[in-house]
Parts: C-alpha cells; structure tokens; sequence
C-alpha cells in the first residue's frame, strides 16, 4: 500500500499539525512586536533579526523598512542611465518545494533589507521582488522605482495539497504572496510521480501556464526560473519536472535551474526510486542546470554545526546570527523546526548562487554564465555545491589561514551538499563564487595551492570560473559557494538505479503508476535507460583519471 | 636647463595653437573594459594636474593642454569629458564606472555617451559577436560616431576590451570590425587583458582565440597586458598584500599612461606630438603579420619605497633593455645571463616554442623617457642589431620619445612599448589549451547555438598557428 507520506524522509506531515503551526506563529509574532517595541530607534545594523514582515495594512513593506533600516533619512533614488537588470523567478513545487522556498524569501528579504537600508526600491531587490501598490485595485500597480510600498515575490507556489501553502499564507511571510501565485488541490500525488506527472500535469497545464505568464509579464527581462522540488515524492518529484517541459516550450530563451532533493538511501517512502528515476530523466531532457541534494548530506552538515557551537571552546567565539542554517536570531533553538535548519541551508544556496548577479562586485558573474562554464555537454548539467564557511566566528580580524580555510573546507566532502567526494574524483568544471572581504589574490592563492590536490578532465586543466561579489550573506564577512561539475554525483545515480532496480524486479507497487492512463511499462525502461546513459558518460570521464594528459598534435601551417 | 627655457616659452607662445593634438576615442567594453577605463583616464588626469611635473609652468600647460586635446573635451563649467563610449551589456559595472567619475569631482564621462542592457553575454564570445552585437550595432555606432563628431581631429580610437568574457571580447570584436569599415582611415588600437593562466573563466581559451583572430584582421594594433604579469608587479614590486582588481588597473592604467601621455614630437623639439597613435603604429607595426605589443616600465614601486630610491638614466635603460632581451616583465628576477646573438657567428636556427626561449628577438621598441635630463639619456644599447630581426634596420626598428615632465610621482621613468616574440608564449598556451578542448568538442554547443561553427574556430586556429609561426621565425 501506498503511504500518504511525503517525498523526503524529514518532511512528515505529522510535523505540520496545523494547531501546532497557530501557536508557534501566535508565539513569533508576539515575540516580534515585543522586539520591535523594544528596539524603536535600534541601529540599523541589527536589522537583520526581530523582522516582522508585511501585514494587511497598505505600504507595510514600506513601514517594515523604515522600521528596520535607516530609511527615515529620506533620500532620491540615484537616477542612472541605464536601469534594471535581469530578474528571476522562483517556482516551488510540492511540499519540500514550498517549504523550502518559504526559507528562500526569508532570507532574501532579510539580506536586501540588510544591504538595502534606505527602503528604496532598487536593481538588487528587482530582481526577485516586485514593488506593488496595494491600494491600486486589481492586480497591484507595479512601481518601478522610489520607496518600497509593498513587496511580492516573483514565485509561483504550486502544491496538490493544501497544508503547506496554507500554511505560508498565515505565516509571517503572507503578504510576500498573493493568491494569484498559488496553485493547490486538496487530493495530493500520492507519492506517485505518475499522479503528480500525467494526471495533475494534465489537469493544471493551462493554470500553471497562466500563472507563469503573469509572473513574466510583471519582469522586463526574464532571465531564469528557478524550481524547487523534491525528487522522492510526487507533486514535487512529477509536477515539478512536468512544468519543465511546460518552461522549456513556453519561455525557451529563459533558463531553468532546477534544485532537487534527493531521497537518502533510508528514505521512508517506499516508491522514492521510482518517482526519482522518472524525474531524473526529464532532468536530464530539460533543465538547464540541476543543483542535486541529498537530506543526510544537509542532516549532518547540521549535527556538524551543533557540535561545534556546543563544545565549549568554540561555542561563545562564533558570532552569533552567522550561523548557515540559522534563519533568525530571535528564536530560541527550541522553536526552531529541524528541517528548518536543513532548508536555510539551500536557501542560502540560491541566495548565494544569484548573489554575483544580483550586488555588485569587482568580477560579477551573472546567472547566464553558470550553465556557459559549467556545462561542458548538454546532459551532463549536475552541479555539486558546498557552502563554506558553516558560521563565522565572532572576531572581526579574518587571519588569512581562516580564509585559506574556507577554500579548502569547500572540497571536502562533509562540506558538499550532496554525498560526495569531489576531491578523489574527476573535475570537469569548477566554480568559485565569493562573497565579502576576499580580494583576486586570494582568490588566485588558494586556487594554485589548491589546483594539484584536484584532478581536472584531461581538456580542461585550468576549469576554474570565479567571480568576487562585495556585498557578503547577513552575519558573515566573507563565504564561497563552490559548484563542481565532478563525477563525484556518479554514486548517487548508481546507488538510485540499484534501489530502482531491486524494487521493479518484484514489481512493487508498479500497478499504481500503470493504472495511470499515459503510463506504460517503457516510460520505465526509457526512464532507466536514461539516467544508465548518463552514468555511462561519467564512467567514460572517469576512465580516463588514470591517463597522462598529453597535448594533441595541433594544425601544421605552412610558413 | 636654464638656457632651454627661454626658448621653449618661444616656441610654446608661438606655435601653440598649430601643434594641437589629435583626439583619441577610447571605447570601453564589458565590465574589465569598463573598470579599467576608468582607472586610465583617472591615471591621465591626475598625471596632467599633478601639481609638480618637475617642469616649468608654461611646460607644465602645455602637457596638460596635449593631455586634455587628446583624452578629454571640456564643458561649458570647465570640467573635463573623457573623450569615451562605454559599452557593457549589463547595468551594474557602468553605473558603478560614472558614479565613480562622478565622484572624483574633477573629470566625467558625458551624460549619454553609454550603452549597456540588461542581460549579459553570459562568458559566451558567440552571444557577444552573433547576437549583441548586430543587435545593438546602430545606437553602439552612433553613441561612436557623437564622440567622433566633438574631435577636433582624430587620431583613431582606443578599444578596451578583456578577451576572456563574452561582452568585451565578442561585442569588443564586432565593434573593432565595425571601426574598420566605417573609419577605414583612422587607427585602432585594441588594449586587450589576457587571462590568468590558471584559469578565472572556462571558456576564456575559446573566447580567446576567437578575439584574436578577429582582432588580427580587423584591427591595427593589439596592446596585450597578461593578468598574471600585473598581479605579479603589485605582489613583488608594489609591495601590495592583498591585491584587489582595483589594484591591477591602476598598474595597468599606469603602464597606459607613461605610453599616452604626450612627449616630444622629435629630437631637440618641444612641441608636443600631434598624432601618437599613428607614431606608435608607424614605429611599432611595420608588417601587418605583426601586431601584438606589450608594454615594460621601470621603475615601478609604492610610494614608500619612492621616498627611498634614485635613479640615473643609465641605470634605468640598463634593466629595461635586460628586461627586453631576456623577456622579464618586470624588473625584479631579471635574467642577466640572456645575452643577444653574437653577429657572426651562423644563427642558432629557428626558434621553437617548445625549446625554452632564452632571447626575445624584436621586430621593433619604442622607448619612452619621462623626467629630469631624458634628452641627455643614452639609448644606444637598443640600437644594437643583435636585437632585431634580420629584416629591420635597427634605424627603422627603434624609436625613442622623451619629455622633461616627469610622470607622476617618479622623477626619471621609461617605458617601453615592443614588438616582439615575448608574447609567442602564452598564445601559443592559449591555442594549445583551446585546442586540446576542442578535439573533445566540450562546449562547442553553447557556440553553435548562437551560430558560431566548427569552421568558425578551425579558422581562428589556422590564422593564430600562422602568427605564431611567424614569431617564431624572426
């Protein structure tokens, strides 16, 4: 039988009675007004906590941000001649998806608010927010520029049930949305990719369709949607990969990053390799870019932190708020979900990858550029990342062996965000994406005291991209994201296969997909030898670790 | 001294108006192009308004009268225009470029003299050549072609472009040919920034060769200046911790200044010279198969240790001339033991890029001395014909310009601009690199796809094999 549970192993919906939800938000917002009345007239450099976002009221943003910033002071926007840049949108699919997402625009609010202290609505903020005059009636005039009045987040929220999103809608976080973004059902997939695939992809199309229209009507240059599924469930796992195949149709000239948790091998839904193996294939057929990443790599990056912060050295020296998994510094650990920690953490990841692009810096590197560098072959588009450094410790003074630091911990594998070794396997591409106080030197010294522990394919000896962004994350003074495109994702695919593979010999559970009109047998043998194909070319990369690299004769030219 | 200057002030109050300089046209492209513009044109007018040049006033007024006619127009109020077209295809760097102009109060760039979009080219020389470029090519000329108009006369134009990314190195290339067709008569010189070897974007070797092969057809002159070098000068003689990009601009704008700034336009005269692009490709070009440069200057050092040092002429084109011959870019780890071929004795036979090069041949320097007593120096050792290439007079294949006004904060500096086979090295890597890459075909989807072909690069590999060979056989 089929369990009603979710997709990854750490997002039961046992964790989500609503009673719970009303009283824990009952709390944080009593506890916010308290702060807040505690802090009238409090420094702008603490702004980052006690947050309290929009509320019904009109113009709330824009009390938010004269609030928190030193937006009183009252200054013109800078009218420069060439405006706007490019913006995003974030699609968040299924409960994982959604959760998820909800930390993104937490954070993401906190970090513009952070940099931006004078309440104006600018380039940075634009680029994942639209600033909407509530008053206007209908669909909210859009403002270009001047005060933030209120703000929406480019998203579409899709989930086939209602829990979670109804969930966002009475958080602290309502007002970032409004329900001309949301798509909900109230049956939910099942756990069945073929439910969230063929039936609801059917069924909501021209819903879905609509909405990303809206969202990309209200950006004057749509650069890249951004969508945040689970693989092991299946809304997330099979609306989420259906609504690429809708992106890839509708919008071709925007790219499609995808980020995508896989199930652990404990993963308590039984039919997990099944919905990831037919997602992967659409993965591999039409993202752009796919950010694997796996909820044990995420768990023990979290008992990792708590160790640190709870030995008894290191505890009281690191700053607080800096901490990667940390959403706020106002709630005490206690309230904190778990798996909250877990999803600031890939929170923090898009906010890191976007940051180049978004602030400015003395080497920017726009979005376009992470599938140009990265992505050698069109298939071969999975990229591992690491976010370094975990917390910052409370001293100001960075010695550069920290620094130094933070570059070696970011080819670890217990800093990867997925389970993997990129160090004993083979680099096709790497990029290093600073944030902070780090200049090019040191950014060239680590990559050359780096670069001979590191074996790179043969044709790409020198496979780095970097980029210097000067604005860092809330609470640090410097982090790297690192993507790798490395055979090191190998296992994982392998080790899915197997788990897929165990499971269709004894034809478990099959006849729930083949009940599905439009599901057939093949889509399971194509599905499989997809993702073989795809673990094929890594194995080929792999073989030829052990061959010298060797210069090819080049072209003779008569002199 | 004091005998000269009487006569100089003769020849200024003169002749001031007849010997005016001709306008140069800097185009910034892309956000290396940009920054790096930036920090030029603060170079120029600071070394022009420095108040002490170590020269008479009237000497003084007569530089930073060549200086401005060249780089700058001026406004109604008296503040300076950088004579410059800004082109990036993102916001970001440009509105960070103007507000730093804005900022220093002195000199500006014109309010519409700037392009950028929204959206960049994404590191991918295709997006920049097949796709921004034709796209954008009519306001891009245009913004050209009202900077050309404010010339009283124009020398040509000056493109600053990294060949590494996709704007500055794509959209740099469409623009340049654009130049070439529509301004056939006026010079181009192309600054170009060659990548950090170790690698600062994946695709730097594609864009790279693509640029140059472009370049070479379709441009004058190609000014390299290899990040890895510079980073090395503000490490070692800098004195510089921990190195910002802002840092190696500044180097960089200095090397382009000690080479742009005026200097007299002959022996014994002190007239400014009119036309300093043409000299310098008159001087440096002399067969179009040759055309990339790269610039030396000594001394260069921080501040505090300025404080500290002399230098005699003799001193200072000593190492330059090492640095040459032994092709050292800088004047620390000089090699002294690279000596130039004893004439006589039959020639080693044709350099190869493989074997270790020991001595770098000329096809042709430029020497550029700035500073106390410059007539009085003695450059005779450039002149040796064991430095050049067996089909160049050394009497056609060298060049010296001098001025009294000292550059910046240096009393005595020189600097000399080259032709010669130092750069055979890291094109040949650059082509090697790219060539490894594309026999696994890794990446040539993201070209095709904007409509740049596998011919497209076989091309570019045919033509720069071809001027590596021809280096290498000087």
């Amino acid at each position: 039988m089929l369990t009603r549970q979710r997709g990854s192993a750490v997002r039961r919906p046992s964790r989500y009675g609503n009673g719970e939800a009303q009283v824990h938000l009952r709390g944080l917002l009593t506890e916010n007004l308290y702060l807040n009345l505690e802090r009238s007239g409090a420094t702008a450099a603490t702004c980052g906590s006690g947050v309290t976002y929009g509320r019904p009221a009109p113009l709330e943003s824009a009390r938010w941000w004269a609030r928190n910033t030193e937006a009183g002071a009252g200054s013109g926007a800078v009218d420069w001649p060439c405006r706007s840049m490019t913006q995003s949108v974030v699609v968040q699919v299924g409960q994982c998806g959604n959760q998820i997402g909800c930390c993104f625009w937490d954070l993401a609010l906190r970090e513009h608010a952070a940099v931006n202290k004078k309440g104006i609505y600018d380039e940075a903020i634009s680029s994942f927010f639209r600033n909407v005059d509530t008053r206007v009636v209908g669909d909210g005039g859009s403002i270009s520029k001047g005060k933030i009045c209120s703000l929406k987040a480019r998203a579409v929220l899709i989930d086939m049930e209602e829990g979670v999103v109804n969930e966002i809608l009475q958080g602290p976080l309502r007002d970032v949305f409004d329900s001309k973004q949301l798509i909900t059902d109230i049956s939910g997939s099942g756990n069945n990719w073929a439910v969230g695939h063929k039936v609801f992809g059917s069924l909501y199309q021209e819903k879905i369709l609509e909405k990303l229209r809206k969202s990309a009507e209200h950006c004057d240059c749509l650069q890249c949607f951004f969508i945040i599924h689970s693989m092991g469930g299946g809304t997330g796992s099979g609306l989420g990969t259906f609504l690429l195949k809708v992106l890839e149709d509708e919008f071709p000239e925007v790219y499609r990053f995808v980020t995508s948790i896989y199930p652990s091998g404990e993963d308590d839904v039984i039919t997990s390799p099944y919905n990831s193996i037919l997602a992967m294939k659409e993965l591999n057929e039409h993202a752009d870019c796919v950010l694997p990443i796996d909820n044990q790599s995420l768990f023990d990056i979290i008992s990792k932190i708590d160790v640190m912060v709870n030995s008894g050295k290191l505890g009281a020296a690191i700053k607080p708020k800096s901490l990667v998994t940390s959403s706020t510094g106002v709630f005490k650990k206690r309230q904190e979900k778990p798996f909250d920690a877990m999803n600031n953490i890939v929170a923090n990841l898009l906010l890191n990858l976007t940051s180049s692009a978004r602030f400015e810096g003395s080497l920017n590197m726009d979005l376009n550029e992470i599938s140009m560098n990265l992505v050698p072959f069109p298939q071969l588009h999975y990229l591992v990342s690491s976010l370094t450094p975990l917390y910052t410790l409370a001293d100001v003074n960075i010695p550069p062996r920290r620094l130094d630091q933070m570059f070696s911990d970011a080819f670890s594998k217990d800093h990867q965000l997925i389970r993997a070794d990129p160090r004993h396997s083979l680099y096709l591409a790497c990029a290093l994406m600073v944030r902070g106080n780090v200049q090019i030197s040191d950014l060239r010294r680590n990559i050359e005291r780096l670069k001979p522990s590191l074996q790179f394919v043969s044709w790409n000896q020198e496979g780095w991209k970097t980029s210097l962004c000067s604005v860092p994350p809330v609470g640090h003074s410097h982090s790297l994201l690192a993507l790798a495109n490395n055979t090191c994702v190998k296992p994982t695919f392998v080790e899915l296969r197997e788990r897929f593979i165990r499971l269709y010999k004894k034809k478990a559970h099959l006849h729930h997909y083949l009940q599905i009109e439009g599901m057939e047998e093949s889509c399971f043998s194509e599905a499989v030898s997809s993702l073989s194909a795809l673990i094929q070319e890594y194995n080929q990369l792999d073989a030829t670790k052990s061959m010298p690299v060797e210069d090819l004769p080049r072209l003779n030219v008569a002199v | 001294m004091v005998l000269r200057l009487p006569i100089a002030h003769f020849f200024e109050g003169v002749c001031f108006g007849l010997f005016l300089s001709m306008s140069i046209v800097t185009v910034q492209l892309g956000q290396c192009g940009n920054q790096i513009g930036f920090e030029v044109f603060d170079a120029l007018f600071n070394d022009s308004h420095c108040p002490r040049g170590l020269c008479s006033k009237k000497e003084n007024e007569a530089y930073q009268a060549s200086c401005k006619e060249r780089f700058f127009s001026e406004e109604e109020n008296g503040v300076l225009l950088a004579r410059a077209v800004l082109v990036d295809m993102e916001p970001k760097v440009i509105n960070q470029t103007l507000s730093k102009a804005a900022r220093s109060g002195r000199w500006k760039y014109g309010q519409h003299s700037c392009f950028c979009q929204k959206q960049g080219s994404g590191n991918n020389w295709a997006y920049g050549y097949s796709v921004h470029g034709p796209r954008h090519e009519e306001s891009i000329m245009n913004l050209i072609r009202k900077e050309v108009e404010k010339c009283d006369s124009l020398s040509g134009f000056f493109i600053i472009m990294s060949m590494a990314g996709g704007t500055g190195s794509g959209l740099g290339a469409f623009v340049t040919q654009n130049l070439q067709d529509q301004y056939s008569s006026a010079l181009k010189m192309n600054q170009i920034i060659w990548p950090y070897g170790t690698g600062e974007v994946i695709v730097q070797n594609y864009n790279s060769i693509l640029t140059l092969s472009h370049l070479y057809r379709s441009s004058d002159a190609l000014l390299v200046h290899e990040n890895d070098a510079v980073h090395k000068i503000c490490a070692k003689l800098m004195n510089i911790k921990q190195i910002s990009f802002c840092d190696i601009n500044q180097v960089l704008a200095h090397q382009l200044g000690s080479v742009f700034q005026p200097t007299y336009s002959g022996e014994g005269s002190f007239h400014y010279r009119r036309n300093p692009l043409g000299d310098l490709m008159e001087n440096l070009v002399p067969h179009p198969e040759f055309k990339m440069l790269g610039v030396r200057n000594i001394p260069q050092m921080s501040e505090n240790s300025l404080a500290y040092s002399t230098f005699t002429w003799a001193g200072l084109l000593k190492h330059l001339r090492q640095m040459l011959i032994s092709n050292a870019k800088m004047e620390e780890g000089i090699d002294w033991q690279v000596r130039p071929p004893l004439s006589g004795l039959p020639p080693l036979g044709k350099m190869s890029v493989n074997r270790e090069i020991h001595f770098n041949t000329s096809i042709a320097n430029l020497v550029i001395l700035r500073g106390k007593d410059a007539h009085s120096a003695d450059v005779g050792a450039f002149k040796d014909p064991a430095l050049y290439t067996s089909w160049l007079e050394p009497v056609h294949a060298f060049n010296v310009w001098k001025t009294q006004r000292a550059f910046r904060k240096y009393e005595r500096s020189a600097a000399l601009v080259s032709n010669s086979q130092s750069l055979v090295k890291p094109l040949d890597r650059i082509v090697g690199k790219a060539w490894n890459m594309f026999a696994s075909r890794a990446y040539l989807h993201q070209y095709t796809k904007f409509g740049i072909e596998e011919e497209d690069f076989l091309d570019s590999f045919t033509l720069l094999e071809q001027v590596i060979a021809s280096y290498c056989n000087l």
